[in-house]
């Protein structure tokens, strides 16, 4: 196996999500687009954990799992606090910090 | 004595500072303190003579002149500004005959201005006058001569306007002392010249000792002695700055004998005598042939003859005949008759001052000096002033044995041994126009008709026993020349290197020059005698040319004219009036501006710079800051999805740079 | 080539051609719903490919927590928030052409950077990493961040039960 095809998938995986966060309204989807850019990481670490022959790439990786778990908690809790307050969760709609 | 003859000019200046404030309080009203004073400076000069003869003296009789540095006056590094005392055969002669005129006239001064509106004042001036002339002689350096020089024109000025109430009289003190500060110029430039010149001294010993030596380049001598001739000429009223001295009589007569006659006119004279280093050298007098000093006193003496031809008015006829004479000495100096040149101003003292005292007794007597209306025929009435005046003539004239026969004779003498025979002849024409104008002036005032008012009658003994002691020295002084015993007595140890080339001693007399001259003189006197006394000659004269030359004299030849009207005239009038348009114009023009300018600055700067340049600065900048901010502020969309873009694209650069730099 | 090397490249091939489709369509779908289901895909490949690279107990924990949790999560979190189920038009924002060239941009990037540093390398597999091996290593020597993880579960949880409930 390659390593490097490990990688370039991590990276598309990473591009893929970074287009998701950039361009999607829904609060939502920017979420699992971030989902996406973590899993992106994850296959990183454990592809090269694997290449060095070391552990700690999946000891990253479930410390990464485990933060991502958090993350998408509260992240979630934040948007249903939006829809509860402006009764949608169109993103480019929350602009109240505009200057 | 010779060593104190600092006490000279001391004695005459504490009778002045006397005079000046407590003279009204004294019976005879200051003329006593005068007369005092005098008194004891002539027996101190006759003292001095004495000494000065009996010094040891070597084979050719030079005597070692006194020098005495009496103090410091003003020191700066290598400048040394001092007074000091000179005496030699020259002062001493000086010193004789300033004190016996000056003597002499302070007596007669008590009866001839007795009721004077000042007399206080005027013996107190007359004091002053003495006491600088006095300096003036003893001085030892440039600058004391200087000063006792300015003084004495400052004196003359004061004298001749002492009745300065009637304008011409001030009108004639003021031309006067413009007149001889125009001469002055050019002695104060010369001077400075010389003291350069001879490494920054003014001490004439030794000014006139680099002269000969040739220790100063001769073209500085050169402009050194026109200089100080320059002054002379002011001085010693030789043409072109002589007019000044016929309008100097309408001062006292007293005043014109003292002054104008016998002492401060030959200070001139003197100042050439005692620098006659500078002059023999700069003017190279050795060379013979025509030199500025000879010729200017050449012209001075046939000018002002001729012009004493034409007045009617006797003191100016005397006048004339003093610039005449005056010029007889430069003219001696200038063919380097240098013993000449001062024994005919020791001579000329004695009869001219006896002239213009016998002119002041006889206007006492007819209140007038004007010989054609006011006098005539007063032989009857005033036997000794006649006859002490017709001695004096006969003294100017030159007739043996007279004192003016030899005096004049050695100016003949030298002016053909050195080699300067233009100037005997010029010598000879002035002694026969000389006989001649004295005596149509004596014929005018003392023979024919009596033509004024009153009755004359002869003056008290003030005014004529100093004519009696003049006339003794008239006849007298000139017998100091037998035996060379003048030149003896006053042969100076500069001179001697002169006169060593010139060899003036060694001719003392040639009988043919001198029968010459007395013939010459006799043939004025008689020719002027049948004019006057046979009525041979003619009467009324019809010949334009002679007519015109007639109206020339009587003009002075147009030079008074051409001073005030030309130059002063052009000057006060166009060119004063110029300079106030400039003033007014120009100079306060361009101050005017200034203001102007500096208040238009001022509004400039308050509106453009200040309200519009600094503060649309400072509003400017605030303006920029809310304009930028403006702008800025539209980054800040609100929009999170915009961010992140945002850092993403940062991201990607800075990734791309680490890239670049870590392969 | 030897076979293993075959049958995990086919593997690979496989999983990642499945996964990159789904991602693609996770950020291009206008169905919420579908989105969450692609994610699902994804995230199952995610852990198939740990299967591959021998790391046995972090493709159970991502199956397990990703799958099993987080994605009902999402799905809880549309239902909320009332997404409209079924295809809605415009669920990309304005700036999606900025957004593509700078993923693009980062993907030539990366893909230049891995090609350069890493072609060629090969990965020499000595075997599965073991849950033993996992277990150790994380009690001995990653214990400290064990906790804090674990506090930081804690506060996630709290914080978001503070921050969602209703008062």
């Amino acid at each position: 196996m390659y390593l490097n095809e490990f990688l370039l998938l991590a990276a598309f995986l990473f591009c893929t999500g970074i287009y998701g966060v950039l361009a999607r309204r829904n609060g939502v989807l920017v979420l699992m687009s971030v989902e996406l850019i973590l899993n992106a990481v994850n296959i990183n670490l454990v592809a090269f954990g694997a290449f060095r022959h070391t552990v700690a790439g999946q000891i990253f990786a479930l410390f990464v799992i485990a933060v991502a778990a958090a993350e998408v908690g509260v992240g979630l809790a934040i948007v249903l606090l939006i829809y509860r307050n402006k009764r949608s969760i169109d993103l480019s709609e929350i602009d109240a910090l505009k200057g | 004595m010779l060593r104190n003859a600092w006490l000279f000019p001391l004695i005459p200046a504490v009778s002045f500072w006397i005079i000046l404030f407590f003279g009204k309080k004294l019976p005879k009203k200051g003329s006593e303190v005068g007369i005092a004073a005098l008194l004891a400076c002539w027996v101190l000069a006759a003292i001095s003579a004495v000494q000065w003869v009996r010094l040891p003296h070597s084979k050719e009789h030079l005597r070692e002149p006194v020098e005495r540095h009496l103090f410091n006056w003003f020191s700066n590094g290598k400048v040394h500004i001092r007074f000091g005392i000179h005496v030699d055969g020259l002062t001493i002669m000086m010193l004789v005959v300033v004190t016996t005129i000056s003597l002499l006239v302070h007596i007669y001064s008590t009866s001839y201005m007795e009721g004077d509106r000042r007399f206080t004042y005027y013996y107190a001036a007359l004091s002053l006058f003495t006491a600088s002339m006095l300096l003036l002689v003893v001085s030892d350096n440039l600058l004391q001569l200087l000063v006792g020089w300015e003084l004495v024109g400052l004196c003359s000025f004061m004298l001749i306007g002492h009745w300065w109430e009637e304008k011409d009289n001030s009108n004639a003190a003021l031309k006067a002392f413009f007149t001889t500060r125009t001469g002055d110029v050019g002695l104060m430039i010369g001077i400075i010249i010389l003291f350069f010149a001879a490494g920054q001294t003014f001490d004439i010993a030794r000014i006139n000792e680099l002269a000969l030596n040739h220790g100063i380049s001769h073209s500085l001598v050169l402009w050194g002695a026109f200089g100080l001739f320059c002054g002379v000429i002011g001085k010693s009223a030789q043409f072109p700055l002589h007019t000044w001295l016929p309008d100097a009589m309408a001062g006292p007569t007293p005043v014109s004998a003292l002054i104008h006659a016998a002492t401060m006119v030959v200070a001139g004279v003197y100042l050439v005598a005692r620098t006659y280093g500078v002059f023999y050298s700069g003017f190279s007098m050795q060379v013979g042939g025509v030199n500025l000093v000879a010729i200017i006193g050449g012209i001075t003496v046939i000018i002002a003859a001729a012009l004493a031809f034409v007045q009617s008015d006797i003191k100016k006829v005397l006048a004339y005949s003093t610039i005449s004479q005056l010029g007889y000495m430069v003219m001696a100096l200038g063919v380097g008759a240098w013993t000449a040149g001062i024994f005919h101003l020791f001579t000329h003292a004695f009869f001219k001052g006896l002239l213009f005292l016998g002119a002041g007794s006889v206007s006492h007597a007819v209140h007038s000096f004007d010989m054609k209306k006011d006098m005539g025929g007063l032989k009857k009435w005033m036997p000794q002033t006649h006859t002490t005046f017709v001695i004096g003539s006969l003294a100017l004239a030159g007739i043996f044995p007279l004192a003016g026969f030899w005096s004049k004779d050695e100016i003949l003498l030298g002016a053909s041994k050195n080699g300067y025979p233009l100037f005997l002849a010029v010598g000879i024409v002035g002694a026969f126009m000389t006989a001649a104008y004295m005596t149509r002036c004596v014929y005018l005032t003392f023979y024919g008709e009596f033509r004024g008012h009153g009755h004359p009658h002869e003056s008290p003994k003030a005014i004529t026993v100093p004519l009696w002691i003049l006339t003794v020295l008239s006849i007298g002084a000139g017998w100091l020349s037998i035996g060379q015993t003048f030149s003896k007595w006053t042969a100076n140890e500069t001179f001697e290197f002169i006169n060593t080339k010139v060899r003036t001693i060694e001719h003392p007399f040639n009988i043919g020059l001198a029968a010459g001259s007395t013939v010459v003189a006799v043939l004025g006197i008689l020719i002027a005698g049948l004019y006057y006394w046979r009525n041979i000659g003619p009467r009324e004269v019809r010949n334009p040319a002679a007519k015109a030359g007639y109206r020339l004299l009587v003009n002075k030849y147009y030079l008074d004219d051409l001073y005030t009207g030309v130059i002063v005239g052009g000057i006060s009038g166009p060119i004063a009036r110029a300079a106030y348009w400039i003033n007014q114009n120009v100079i306060d023009g361009v101050v005017n501006g200034v203001g102007v300018a500096t208040r238009a600055v001022g509004r400039f700067t308050y509106n453009v710079i200040d309200q519009k340049g600094v503060d649309g600065l400072v509003n400017g900048a605030g303006f920029s800051a809310e304009e930028g901010g403006s702008i800025l502020r539209t980054i800040q969309t609100g929009r999170v999805q915009q961010y992140a873009a945002v850092m993403f694209g940062a991201a990607f650069v800075f990734a791309v740079v680490l890239y670049l730099n870590v392969t | 080539m030897d076979h293993l090397n075959v049958a995990q490249q086919a593997a690979f091939a496989g999983i990642a051609l499945a996964m990159v489709i789904s991602a693609l369509r996770v950020v291009t779908t206008t169905n919420v719903v579908h989105a969450a289901l692609y994610l699902v895909v994804v995230l199952a490949g995610v852990g198939m490919q740990f299967l591959l690279l021998g790391a046995e107990y972090t493709a159970v924990t991502q199956v397990i927590v990703y799958i099993g949790a987080i994605v009902v999560l999402f799905l809880f979190g549309i239902f909320l928030t009332r997404a409209p189920i079924g295809s809605t038009a415009g669920l990309d924002n304005d700036q999606r052409w900025a957004a593509l060239i700078v993923s693009l941009f980062v993907f030539g990037l990366l893909a230049y950077t891995l090609n350069d540093f890493f072609r060629g390398t090969k990965i020499d597999f000595a075997g599965p990493q073991t849950s033993a091996q996992v277990g150790d290593s994380m009690f001995q020597n990653y214990v400290i961040p064990f906790e804090v993880v674990s506090v930081l579960l804690l506060a996630a949880l709290v914080g978001a039960i503070v921050i969602a409930r209703r008062d």
